[in-house]
């Protein structure tokens, strides 16, 4: 088996005391794409932040295991250089601090003393990428999604996955607040990702973003749970049909997380 | 409780001081006037910080530093503030109390400009110094601090610009207070005459962590009409000095004096920067960036004062407090009767590291007339643990971490420094503070 295998063991998270993720099971080997589908309100964010080390969320019950090793006992900085990536519904904006600057210590904190990646290099390979998710190349010399639009700072997370190479990315609404135009861009660049030994997450509540990357997995969160997995065409059958067949189904009356 | 100051200095002591560097009469008895000020006069009270307490008067008043032959035989803490590739011809090191390595390019000498140590310029400038010392800028009888200053003075420097000369090369000097009981009580007097320009850069370097001495600084930049004057300074004084520094400048009509002071001292600071824009169409521009740490405190003060019509004041102050390190900065903006169509500007940002860190901003604007323009920002806050969240998520180790979020908040200061040297300078001096 090629790449890096994450698996989720009935994870329990709370936030401020109260409990959102219920025992969520996941596993997804390299090579894989899966999609994390539900309505707002059903965990989809907590299981992604929980996973990287907000410090809001509090684990508490299962684990994450990355290659076998307990992601929970890392430091969040410790987890994105075993292979962990998540792109940020919210990335955070950092003023004085130059979007390529960032990205070259990301970069670098992934290799050895010594093997740094060159300057020239560098600037190669994030031109390359900035052109094919349409970035104006002014923005590398912007400070850190100071001022982004909601547009540009997904397109910069996507810039930051490209170029980091992580073994497993989480992506987190990675399509909300984009236009169509944007949102097969973004797609581009998440596609050119594919290989055997990538492995991503994909937390939508749209289906419209899995028009343009195929999902090798589907699974439906509510309650805090993952509720139903399938193939693709659980997400065409939820495109059409919407979220009530599968409340129907499993005698649920409301998905959110404050419910019984 | 008040500490009674009784100075180991006397109107003898004083006395042979002066005559001991053949100072001209007038500057003796400035000296003896001032030390018989110094005993009634009350304290600095600078806003929110007492200093009652702090040291003041104990230290070696009269400290001779050795020669400097060779730039090369400077120990390397030293020679890191030069500019290695790019150095000036124009410097002037000054080792305790002595001048001790002084260099000005022949073409400006020619001219005549005076680049030289306070004493000489006792000596071989004395009309020109008296017009000037504490005479426009900084009084003798403001508190204390300044009185003590003018009595017990003891080195310092002298620029004078004539003219319609414009210096393109900075004149740098370096106050190196090598010995650990050695007080710089420095007096820095920069003139520019009408028309000219300069960039002065200066450096206060001392290495007493334990040892505790004082510094008492008075400068005076006085920018007749249509000069410019670009002062920069890193402040480098260790632990040990207790520091008193008042930086004050004078602009005439359509002068321009800009500060770019990188206060990076380790010890107790007070530091109080006034500039008094007095001609028409003036402009004052200062730009401050603090690094505190240990149990340190600071006091800063920034006032531009606007008394010349069409008057532009901009004050930009940016402080990381790290460990139990406190800061209060002032920032004032006040703009007299019949200064017309001035605009005051300032912003004040205070970034706290760590839980025992204090820093407060205090925006004031004192406005004496309608028809201005004015707008001050502040905020004090806390690195926030999501920002840290979000580059750790990508692999950036938290030390690192937070050594890119305090470049990048001092950026923005650091970056419009106008000299390349002080700006390099204090990206080092920064680098070295936050680990």
């Amino acid at each position: 088996m090629a790449g890096s295998t994450l698996e989720i063991k009935d994870l329990h998270v709370e936030i401020e005391g109260q409990e959102i993720l219920k025992g969520v099971n996941l596993t997804i080997n390299g090579g894989e794409f899966h999609a994390v589908m539900g309505p707002n309100g059903t965990g989809k964010s907590t299981l992604a932040s929980a996973i990287m080390g907000h410090p809001k969320y509090e684990v508490t019950q299962g684990e994450v295991l990355l290659d076998g090793e307990n992601v929970l006992e890392m430091e969040v900085d410790e987890r994105a250089q075993a292979g962990l990536f998540l792109a940020m519904q919210y990335p955070s904006e950092i003023s004085g601090v130059t979007n390529s600057d960032f990205l070259r210590s990301a970069i670098n904190s992934r290799r050895e003393e010594g093997d740094e990646i060159s300057l020239m290099k560098f600037i190669k390979e994030m031109d390359a990428k900035m052109d094919t998710l349409e970035i104006d190349k002014n923005m590398a010399q912007r400070y850190l999604n100071e001022g982004f639009s909601g547009g540009e700072k997904k397109r910069n997370e996507i810039l930051q996955l490209m170029t980091i190479q992580p073994d497993i990315a989480i992506l987190d609404e990675i399509d909300s607040g984009l236009d169509i135009d944007a949102l097969k861009v973004v797609a581009k660049g998440i596609n050119e990702m594919r290989d055997d030994a990538f492995g991503c997450l994909i937390i939508t509540h749209y289906q419209r973003l899995l028009d343009y990357i195929t999902p090798d997995k589907v699974h439906v969160m509510m309650q805090g749970r993952v509720v139903k997995s399938g193939g693709p065409e659980l997400a065409k059958r939820l495109e059409e049909e919407g979220y009530d067949w599968i409340k129907e189904e499993l005698g649920i009356e409301d998905e959110t997380i404050g419910s019984k | 409780m008040a500490v009674e100051v009784s100075l180991p200095y006397d109107k003898q002591y004083v006395t042979e001081y002066s005559n001991k560097h053949s100072e001209p009469e007038w500057m003796k008895e400035l000296r003896l006037s001032a030390l018989e000020k110094s005993e009634t006069l009350p304290m600095a009270k600078p806003d929110k910080t007492n200093i009652e307490k702090w040291n003041f008067t104990d230290f070696n008043h009269d400290v001779e530093g050795e020669v400097i032959d060779s730039l090369d035989n400077l120990p390397s803490e030293i020679q890191d503030f030069l500019d290695q590739e790019n150095q000036t011809e124009n410097l002037l090191i000054q080792r305790n109390h002595t001048a001790a390595f002084t260099q000005l390019n022949k073409e400006l000498e020619d001219k005549g400009v005076i680049f030289t140590d306070i004493h000489t310029a006792l000596r071989d400038h004395a009309d020109l110094v008296k017009e000037y010392y504490m005479t426009e800028g900084v009084a003798v009888d403001e508190h204390r601090l300044t009185a003590l200053h003018a009595a017990l003075m003891n080195s310092g420097v002298f620029v004078y610009v004539p003219k319609g000369v414009q210096i393109e090369q900075p004149l740098q000097v370096i106050f190196w207070q090598e010995d650990d009981r050695a007080s710089l009580i420095n007096h820095v007097l920069v003139v520019a005459e009408e028309n000219s320009s300069v960039t002065y850069v200066e450096n206060y370097i001392s290495h007493n962590t334990e040892a505790q001495t004082s510094a008492n600084i008075v400068t005076e930049v006085i920018a007749k009409d249509n000069a410019k004057v670009s002062f920069g300074a890193v402040d480098n004084f260790a632990h040990g000095t207790t520091v008193y520094s008042n930086r004050r400048g004078i602009a005439g009509r359509d002068a321009r004096i800009e500060w770019a002071l990188g206060q990076m001292n380790e010890g107790n600071t007070v530091s109080e920067n006034i500039t008094h824009l007095v001609g028409d169409n003036s402009e004052g521009d200062t730009k401050t960036v603090v690094v505190g740490r240990g149990d340190q405190k600071q006091n800063f003060t920034t006032n531009i004062r606007h008394f010349g019509k069409e008057s532009d004041g901009y004050i930009l102050q940016h402080g990381v407090m790290k460990d139990k390190s406190s800061a209060i900065f002032n920032g004032v903006g006040k703009i007299d009767h019949g200064a017309t169509k001035s605009n005051a500007v300032q912003e004040s940002r205070v970034l706290m590291l760590s839980k025992d860190a204090r820093g407060d901003a205090n925006p004031i604007l004192l406005i004496d007339e309608d028809d201005v323009t004015a707008g001050h920002a502040a905020s004090v806050g806390r690195v926030d643990p999501v920002q840290l969240y979000y580059m750790m998520s990508r692999g950036i180790p938290k030390k690192e971490a937070e050594r890119l979020i305090i470049h990048g908040f001092l950026a923005p200061v650091v970056n419009q420094l106008p000299v390349e040297a002080v700006k390099n300078q204090l990206t080092q001096v920064i680098e070295r503070k936050v680990y």
